[in-house]
């Protein structure tokens, strides 16, 4: 390994010139964004666990036809919660709280995040919206029960009456808020610190990534905000903005819920995307193929994305069909330049198995399973018999788990640079199997269960055709993912700073590796020149560059 | 029970465009659905309408387009990662990073194949979403949990809630339409063999017509969460002959109020949710 080449002379400086507090204190105080950026990621892989034992649950009580495990009532807390924690506490946090945190100032060479105190307050907030909303459990009612949508009005104070309801929506409302204030700091940051040289179309595809999904926050997330707050008015304050009875619209909710919830999709996406293409680009030694073409395909895919919400509502009979169908389907374009540049990446390259890498392609692969089947959702004849049944369950868990991967493989990638040690290949590589196998065993057979007509959100389902098999098979595929998670936390046991990671471990491209792992307090000694959007491998092997037309020098 | 006139005006606002495009090109659309026939069904059936069966062959000419190219995609990562693995740790391969005729074509060609698939879903569609004139009208109505099947203008009145599953009685061959409606929250009409669903949405009556060209008896269900007994809404649509259908609606005038008073009767007896409703007390 080229790592020792690059290592910065000045990296053997003592890193804690920084005075402040240490120990705790320094973890409840701090403003330095790689703290907060780890505090962030800790909690949501907390959730990620949480959401993932509340899923367990839910494949075991649907193992058999007529389970026993929960009742009725605490099924439809299970599926609500696990939803909520997976959507609103684990996915997106994690993108843009936690490894964007860490890893965008630092890709752009700046010393902390635009506001750092605000940066604070997202953390703290999120934090406290995720436990607002898991006391939910703790109270006499229990938790949340009207599905992650809460499609109104089953969220009335009639329909649920219960302080898990509130909860739900104060949790909802704070992580909200948290991720807003996160979307105006990496906007601001992104804008207003760069290092000198690094222009707009020299910043990483993860950081523009990041750009992106920062103002598609901004733009949907407020949205959620002012509906939640509706909601909380009708169900305390006596307004009728969702209710017949006082003249409401309770298709409303759906709109404004989906306004939010499609962009949504793509501020979880995203920045995975982001995570995969540095991943791919680094361990195929070669730069991201049609650098120009990805960043354009993500602009246009969050431009696209705020136009079809209601493709989520084919079955309502009370959209304009064409519309909303034509503008999913054109998401299908972006989405496969992507894909293709990824492809792009890989060829002609020296494709390196690492960890990351395989959790990367585990992410491409599960990923083209979802997008795929995405597709026919986009067409209206064929969401109205799929919609609410398991084929949409899998589709989209064939996307979130195609996130998942690639959050591990950020994981296994970036951890490095903020631990500074290495994560064991042995146990990540056996991880890697049993989490993209059990994917795969987890998602098929619900495809199936789905054009056979099984709806979601069922405790019981009736014992024919072959559904108890095929759900017992997709009882199995979650048994697998959940050892895996087990294999990463042992990982981090086994690991713990027992392989130093160096400067640059994967003779990796952008600035973030150019630094110390981890980075001193702000993040950088010195700075190589920036001339395209990797100095480091600039910087490494300047005789190097990247070449235009591979074709034509062939 | 209120009938709820007719008004296509909705699947009107949603097909003009798509009307011009389907009298273009019904003659190709037509060839290309008729020979659907030979290819695999992919997982769904042709169901029991006239729509069900238009829409299991768009199901599989989408189908055809996703095996194709997610062979394709699957075989170029395939290549890549096999062909393209490291062999030499300090090898540094050529730096290529732009191609733009590639990189066109890989946008364009989906373009292209974006606007086919509309343009299949539009010809499937708008028949599907239209409500033609009929005189067979039935009146759903969702309720937690269960459902009110009502006959305008003949009297009869079918209920049912949960495990006693109402039953639908409609004539084959002959347009019925459902006006949609529900009592309290959400809930979605679904018919498997009907390839087919709508929400019950309250406050909205919600339209369409289907044609089921095919006698028995097929299970529906409701898909969107509507509370605890969500999993239990069931209900039957049985396709008869019209000159049963007659006969049915003649001995079952009236009868409604006798059914529902014995429906409600049988759900307090019924082990089933009296074992589930104990069992949720004691969490």
């Amino acid at each position: 390994m080229s790592q020792d080449v690059i290592t910065s002379p000045t990296s053997h400086e003592a890193h804690d010139e920084h005075h402040g507090p240490s120990g705790l204190l320094k973890w409840l105080t701090t403003t330095d964004h790689k703290i907060i950026g780890l505090s962030y990621t800790i909690t949501a892989v907390v959730m990620l666990i949480i959401g993932g034992a509340l899923a367990e649950l839910i494949r075991a009580q649907l193992a058999t036809s007529n389970g026993h495990l929960v009742s009725f009532a605490q099924y439809n807390e299970l599926f609500t919660m696990h939803g909520s924690i997976m959507i609103y506490l684990f996915v997106g946090p994690f993108a843009f709280g936690a490894l964007a945190n860490i890893i965008v100032p630092i890709q752009i060479g700046a010393p902390d995040m635009a506001f750092p105190r605000l940066n604070a307050l997202s953390y703290w907030l999120y934090l406290s919206g995720s436990i607002t909303m898991l006391l939910g459990f703790f109270t006499a009612g229990g938790a949340a029960n009207f599905g992650w949508v809460g499609y109104a009005p089953l969220t009335s104070s009639l329909n649920a009456p219960g302080a898990g309801a509130d909860l739900w929506i104060g949790g909802l409302l704070l992580t909200g808020f948290s991720a807003i204030f996160t979307g105006v700091n990496l906007i601001a940051t992104i804008f207003y610190l760069r290092a000198p040289g690094m222009t707009m179309f020299r910043m990483p595809i993860f950081t523009w990534n990041l750009l992106v999904t920062a103002i598609l926050i901004l733009l949907a997330f407020p949205v959620l905000t002012a509906g939640l707050i509706m909601l909380y008015a009708d169900r305390h304050f006596g307004t009728h903005v969702f209710s017949v009875a006082g003249g409401g619209v309770p298709v409303l909710w759906q709109h404004i819920f989906w306004f939010w919830g499609h962009p949504e999709v793509y501020i979880l996406a995203l920045p995975f995307f982001g995570m995969a293409t540095e991943i791919i680009a680094v361990f195929s030694k070669k730069p991201v193929f049609g650098y120009k073409g990805m960043i354009f395909a993500t602009i246009t895919i969050a431009a696209l994305s705020l136009g079809v919400w209601a493709h989520h509502m084919f079955t309502t009979g009370v959209v304009l069909l064409p519309f909303f169908s034509i503008m999913s389907l054109l998401i299908a374009v972006p989405t496969g330049i992507k894909i293709f540049n990824w492809i792009g990446t890989m060829w002609r390259g020296e494709v390196w198995f690492s960890t990351a890498m395989l959790m990367s392609i585990g992410f491409l692969i599960t990923f083209l399973i979802g997008g795929l089947t995405g597709i026919y959702l986009a067409s209206p004849p064929l969401d109205f018999f799929t919609h609410d049944t398991y084929f949409v369950v899998a589709h989209f868990h064939s996307v979130v788990m195609a996130l998942v991967l690639a959050a591990m493989g950020g994981l296994y990638f970036w951890g490095p640079k903020i631990t500074g040690f290495l994560l064991n290949e042995r146990i990540g590589k056996a991880q890697f199997w049993l989490l993209f196998i059990g994917t795969q065993v987890f998602t098929f057979p619900q495809y199936i269960l789905g054009l056979q007509g099984m709806p979601r959100r069922m405790a019981v389902y009736p014992l024919h055709h072959d559904w108890v098999n095929l759900n017992a098979i997709s009882s199995v595929g979650a048994v697998l993912i959940g050892i895996s998670t087990l294999l990463f936390a042992l990982n981090i046991v086994v690991s713990w700073k027992k392989y130093p990671a160096g400067d640059n471990p994967w003779d990796a491209q952008t600035l973030e590796w150019f630094t110390t792992s981890p980075p001193p307090h702000h993040n950088f000694y010195r700075l190589p020149q920036i001339r395209s959007e990797r100095p480091t491998w600039d910087h490494n092997h300047p005789e190097h560059k990247s070449v235009a037309h591979a074709s034509r020098e062939n | 029970m209120e009938t709820t006139p007719l008004s296509p005006q909705r699947a009107r606002t949603s097909g003009r465009l798509g009307r011009r495009l389907r009298v273009l090109l019904t003659i190709p659309a037509a060839g290309l659905l008729l020979s659907g026939c030979t290819l695999p069904s992919f997982g769904v059936s042709k169901g029991v309408t006239k729509s069900s069966v238009q829409v299991f062959h768009l199901w599989q000419w989408f189908s055809v387009g996703a095996v194709i190219i997610g062979t394709l995609v699957l075989a170029l990562i395939a290549y890549a990662i096999v062909r393209y693995r490291r062999k030499d740790e300090s090898a540094i391969p050529k730096q290529s990073q732009y191609h733009i005729p590639l990189e066109l074509l890989y946008t364009i060609v989906p373009i292209v194949i974006v606007i086919v698939l509309f343009v299949a879903t539009l010809i499937v569609e708008n028949p599907e979403v239209s409500n033609p004139r009929t005189d067979v009208v039935v009146n759903v109505n969702a309720f937690q949990w269960g459902w009110k099947f009502s006959y305008p203008g003949h009297a009869v009145v079918v209920v049912g809630q949960t495990t006693q599953s109402p039953t639908m009685v409609v004539p084959a061959n002959t347009n019925v339409h459902v006006n949609l409606t529900s009592t309290d929250v959400v809930h979605g009409f679904y018919v498997k063999e009907f390839n087919f669903s709508r929400f019950a949405l309250p406050g909205v009556t919600n339209q369409f017509t289907f044609n089921a060209v095919k006698t028995g008896v097929y299970s529906g269900q409701c898909t969107q969460l509507c509370g605890l007994y969500h999993s239990l809404m069931f209900f039957k649509v049985k396709v008869v002959s019209p000159t049963t259908y007659d006969q049915w609606l003649l001995a079952n005038r009236n009868v409604s109020a006798a059914t529902a008073a014995a429906n409600a009767t049988a759900l307090q007896n019924n082990t089933y949710l009296t074992s589930q409703s104990t069992h949720s007390k004691e969490k």
